[in-house]
């Protein structure tokens, strides 16, 4: 297959021998199970149980509530112990309403809805309804919900479903493994989910660093004429959205724009997987696979993981974690730091990293040399530097006029920076504040337009008195006018 | 050298006088700032920088000599859009900023007087006389004028609790997070 | 357990820091430096470690005097390159106290003014060359043809002594010029090139550096391998020398085929003067150069342009410090100006068209 260059990238070190070889193993039922109604981008969920209540495997505890949100499912049979604030696998470290769940060890199945027998058989919606139902969302990090994800069929013409298989965060090995052990699943769950989209072509993209993956799925996808395999170089950020779309089809995603709207649309393969096993077998998103590695991991895993698994525990199965520097939830490059490690596995989690300051390298910054590095190895062709000087003085207007809402926090310019200047830390920052100072903005919009409307109204109203008193004097001075006029009568008109 | 320093002189006198009668001339009578400034303010009239309501404040501001961190309600970004327009430093550093709050009403302490619904310019209060009143947050800027007028001390002004999805980086360098 | 968040990703970073880009560069010149130290003898060595202590000294006061810590500067290594260089850019039978006054505008003027290593508008080794260039003319253009150490009539260790730090020495007797100049100075009498050219060494003599000159305008293999290694080793790319040393072949090509008399050759631009230093390890200065790659292509053409004007036009025989300055300059605009297309955007900064659209 032909294939299109991608601008800027870097090669890190990869390190993923540490798991590679790891074969998926499943960690034994921990003690609690914690839920936060919120493990995807959008809404968070509605509870639908109460604390109290026992529940089954697969059963529902909490909906989607909203056009973009994720339902959440009792990962194991047991009973809800209690529905509050946990410190959330967030940086911020800030709590987030959680289910806890205590589980029986029984592990029964709830009623789950029927496996679609034909999937190609019922229409897009029946698909996306399933998908949505089972709580799905981007497993690849980014937590979008699927189903609303495949709805973009109905609103483009899209002609690739691209299967993101490229995996191109050091360390991580989930979907390496998930390739190799479930490539069938995998497959069948693209085909599914094209047939979702309305999409003819299925394109499975891998980087050249797991033969062992493309070589499972090529038997896999051999069957099918519509389904392909396409061996990509190993170049951070190979699995960028778009850079992947651009890289397999040539066509440069415009900003602002989705892939959608170039006619690509990117999936990730362990997504692909929980279509297949929703829509085949009825089950919804429990579990999933997170790649526990990093030099401060004694014994590096690739783990199924139920979700709501504290990290604890996780490291505990893995030998514990000593000598950690810093400790991650996903990659090392666009990985968030962990405030704590009592914290749950969400559906999110690609890995959990304990790193040793060899591994993360950190050292204080000095001053900026003005290499240009940052600049050559932008894969979205930015110039970092100049961001960063802006943004460093406040001037987050200007940092916004050259690109830093385009930036996507990739992290090869930090990666690359002789200096060791945060780059990204930077950005990230600007792009935090801009939206917050955009928040601030509407809101006191709306209380201008409030008090506008506070203000008309009080003049309305005192209008309205003054013409009340205008008329009721009017009334009166007719009455008493009246009155005297009839005063020798009898019985005066009384107003 | 005398012709040098006498050219020069008189090049200056000339000149100096040019200006001084171009500015004389050119001047602008009101301050066309002072709306400008007006605009960037909540405009709630809250009276929280002690000045009697936003056009005074804005007023004061346009003279100068007055710190633009006085408008609590407005928080950072209204400083921020101050201090853009009138072209000084937005140096919030001495200005302790209290974060974002919102008035809550105390079920327990309300007696339904209606004042504070009088009170609120933002229509933030909802409630019927001798009903509990509610505030709805989302309208409530925090002007703090409810809080003053409650005869039962039944309305407090809550701290925001900082959201996930309000939370970001904060500065590299800067040690305290940004909510 | 409860951990410090003080830091977003990434938290990998690559091997490459400051230090060792500079020690790469000087890596990088060593070669060419000890062949040129060898060339000019003792005098050479002296004023070498003149300079380099020159500037260190000033960055040490300089940093001092901020507030900073000296250590921590000194270790980044960024000062030897402009002593290095500098050095280079003297001619090699200077007086000590010329390295001073160079090193001590160089980093106190052209650096510590502009707020230390990254700040700085122009290359500091370059400022001090210019200073000394037009406040000493007589020493800064007294060159000595080559006269490798230990053969018959290098100074020996005490002359060479007297040389650098004696007071009235006078060179008169053994100077002569560089090839540049010779041509320059021929050209003015009324001689044309295509004649004055015979009596210079012949270009592979020039190539390998016997002839006079700064101690950075011999030797050119040796710094065409530094450079090389350069690149090899990522530390600059090919942009900056290709389009200034391009630049200044073509129109020395150009203008010699349309009147020989006049102009040198495009080759003997390249090859005499300080061209291939400039173009490898000046003008790539990452703080004075541009950042993008387009910007760096600008910058080297205008370099180019820049040394053929001032060696063709003006009154000093080579122009290379010159024209780096007055590059330097344009820096910031260029950067302006060339930044790479946004992905995703037009060059102009708007959302690329869907296809469909108009």
């Amino acid at each position: 297959m032909k294939l299109f260059p991608i601008m800027g990238g870097i090669h890190p070190e990869y390190r993923k021998e540490l798991t590679s070889e790891k074969a998926i193993v499943a960690l034994p039922l921990p003690e609690a199970l914690y839920l936060p109604l919120q493990q995807h981008m959008g809404a968070p969920a509605g509870t639908t149980v109460e604390p109290g209540d026992l529940v089954k495997k697969g059963q529902l505890l909490a909906r989607a509530s909203g056009a973009i949100s994720a339902a959440v499912h009792a990962p194991t049979s047991g009973r809800i112990e209690a529905i509050t604030e946990i410190t959330a696998p967030h940086p911020s470290g800030l709590p987030t309403l959680t289910i806890i769940l205590v589980p029986d060890g029984k592990d029964e199945w709830a009623e789950l809805p029927d496996a679609i027998a034909d999937p190609f058989a019922v229409t897009p919606q029946v698909i996306r309804d399933r998908v949505a139902q089972s709580g799905i969302v981007g497993m690849g990090g980014a937590t979008f919900p699927s189903a609303v994800k495949l709805g973009l069929g109905t609103s483009h013409k899209l002609e690739i479903l691209l299967l993101n298989g490229a995996e191109c965060e050091p360390y991580l090995t989930c979907d390496d493994r998930i390739m190799r052990e479930h490539a069938d699943a995998v497959v069948d769950g693209a085909r599914i989910m094209a047939h979702a989209l309305g999409a003819p072509k299925v394109i499975i993209a891998v980087e050249t660093n797991k033969p062992q993956a493309i070589e499972a799925l090529g038997k896999a996808a051999a069957a099918f004429d519509n389904v392909s395999v396409a061996p990509v170089p190993v170049q951070y950020p190979m699995g960028a959205e778009r850079h992947l779309t651009q890289a397999i089809t040539g066509r440069e995603t415009p900003a602002r724009k989705l892939t959608a709207d170039v006619g690509v649309v990117v999936h990730n393969v362990a997504t692909a997987r929980a279509v297949h096993d929703a829509v085949r077998q009825g089950r919804p998103l429990l579990s999933r696979v997170v790649t526990v590695s990093g030099g401060a991991v004694a014994e590096p895993k690739n783990v199924e993981v139920l979700l709501g698994t504290k990290v604890t525990e996780l490291l505990k199965f893995c030998g514990g974690a000593q000598g950690a520097k810093r400790f991650v939830s996903g990659g090392p490059m666009m990985g968030q730091p962990l405030p704590s490690l009592d914290v749950p596995v969400v559906k999110g989690t690609s890995g959990i990293l304990g790193l040793t300051l060899a591994e993360t390298k950190e050292a204080e910054p000095s001053p900026c040399i003005r290499c240009g590095s940052c600049v050559t190895y932008c894969p979205c062709g930015l110039v970092p530097v100049e961001m960063a000087s802006f943004i460093r003085h406040e001037k987050l207007e200007e940092a916004a006029k050259i690109g830093v809402q385009d930036c996507v926090s990739c992290g090869s310019c930090s990666y690359i920076c002789p200096s060791h200047i945060p780059l990204v830390h930077y950005f990230n920052y600007a792009k935090g504040r801009i939206a917050a100072l955009d928040r601030e903005r509407r809101k006191m919009e709306q209380t201008k337009a409030l008090v506008e409307a506070h203000n008309a109204r009080l003049e309305r109203q005192a209008q309205a008195k003054r013409e009340a008193a205008a008329k009721a004097k009017a009334a009166k001075e007719a009455a008493e006018a009246a009155a005297q006029a009839q005063s020798s009568t009898q019985g005066g008109a009384s107003a | 050298m005398l012709l040098d320093v006498g050219s020069l002189a008189v090049m200056g006198v000339t000149l100096g006088a040019m200006l001084g009668t171009a500015a004389k001339l050119l001047a602008v009578p009101v301050n066309p700032i002072e709306e400008e400034l007006q605009a960037l303010l909540p405009g709630s009239q809250c009276g929280q920088c002690g000045f009697v309501g936003c056009s005074q404040y804005a007023a004061a501001l346009a003279k100068g000599g007055t710190p633009i961190t006085l408008c609590a309600p407005g928080g950072k970004g209204t400083i921020e859009a101050l201090a853009k327009r009138l072209g000084v430093s937005a140096d919030t550093d001495g200005h302790e900023e209290k974060g974002p709050e919102v008035a809550f009403i105390n079920e327990d302490l309300c007696i339904g007087c209606l004042r504070c619904i009088g009170e609120c310019g933002s229509d933030a209060i909802v409630g019927a006389p001798k009903q509990l009143h509610t505030v709805i947050s989302d309208a409530c800027h925090a002007c703090g004028k409810c809080f003053k007028i409650c005869p039962t001390e039944a309305i407090v002004m809550k701290p925001i609790a900082p959201t996930i999805a309000g939370w970001h980086w904060s500065k590299p360098g800067d040690t305290h997070a940004t909510h | 357990m409860s951990i410090v968040v003080d830091r977003s990703g990434p938290f990998t970073h690559g091997s490459n820091n400051v230090s060792r880009t500079m020690f790469t560069v000087l890596a990088a010149l060593t070669p060419a430096t000890l062949f040129n130290l060898y060339l000019f003898g003792w005098p050479a060595i002296f004023l070498f470690v003149v300079t380099m202590a020159a500037c260190l000294a000033s960055e040490f006061i300089a940093i001092r005097v901020g507030g900073g810590d000296p250590n921590r500067a000194l270790g980044d290594g960024s000062v030897l390159i402009t002593g290095w260089l500098l050095a280079l850019s003297l001619p090699p039978w200077a007086p000590w106290w010329v390295a001073v006054v160079a090193s001590v505008f160089a980093v106190f003027l052209a650096k510590h003014a502009f707020g230390g290593l990254g700040q700085n508008v122009f290359n500091p080794a370059m400022v001090g060359r210019v200073v000394v260039l037009v406040s000493f003319p007589v020493q800064m253009t007294a060159f000595v043809p080559a006269k490798p150490l230990f053969s018959a009539g290098a100074p020996g260790f005490a002359e060479s002594l007297h040389i650098t730090f004696g007071r009235g020495v006078s060179l008169d007797g053994i100077s002569a010029a560089s090839q540049l100049g010779y041509i320059k100075t021929e050209l003015s009498r009324g001689v044309p090139v295509t004649q004055s050219m015979a009596h210079l060494p012949d270009l592979s003599d020039m190539m390998l550096g016997f002839h006079p000159g700064s101690m950075g305008e011999t030797a050119l293999p040796l710094i065409l391998l530094g450079g090389l290694f350069l690149m090899a080793r990522k530390i600059i790319t090919w942009h900056v020398p290709v389009a200034m040393l391009g630049t200044l072949f073509v129109l020395g090509t150009v203008f010699n085929t349309l009147d020989p008399a006049r102009h040198a050759s495009g080759w003997f631009h390249l090859i005499s003067g300080a061209s291939f230093l400039g173009a490898f390890f000046i003008a790539t200065d990452y703080v004075t150069s541009p950042v993008s790659k387009q910007g760096q292509l600008a910058f080297g053409i205008g370099i180019g342009l820049l040394t053929w004007i001032i060696r063709t036009y003006a009154g000093y025989p080579e122009g290379v410090a010159f024209a780096v300055l007055l590059m330097n300059a344009l820096t910031p605009i260029l950067d302006q100006h060339f930044r790479p297309r946004v992905f995703g955007r037009t060059r102009k900064g708007e959302p690329l068209p869907l296809k469909g659209d108009k």
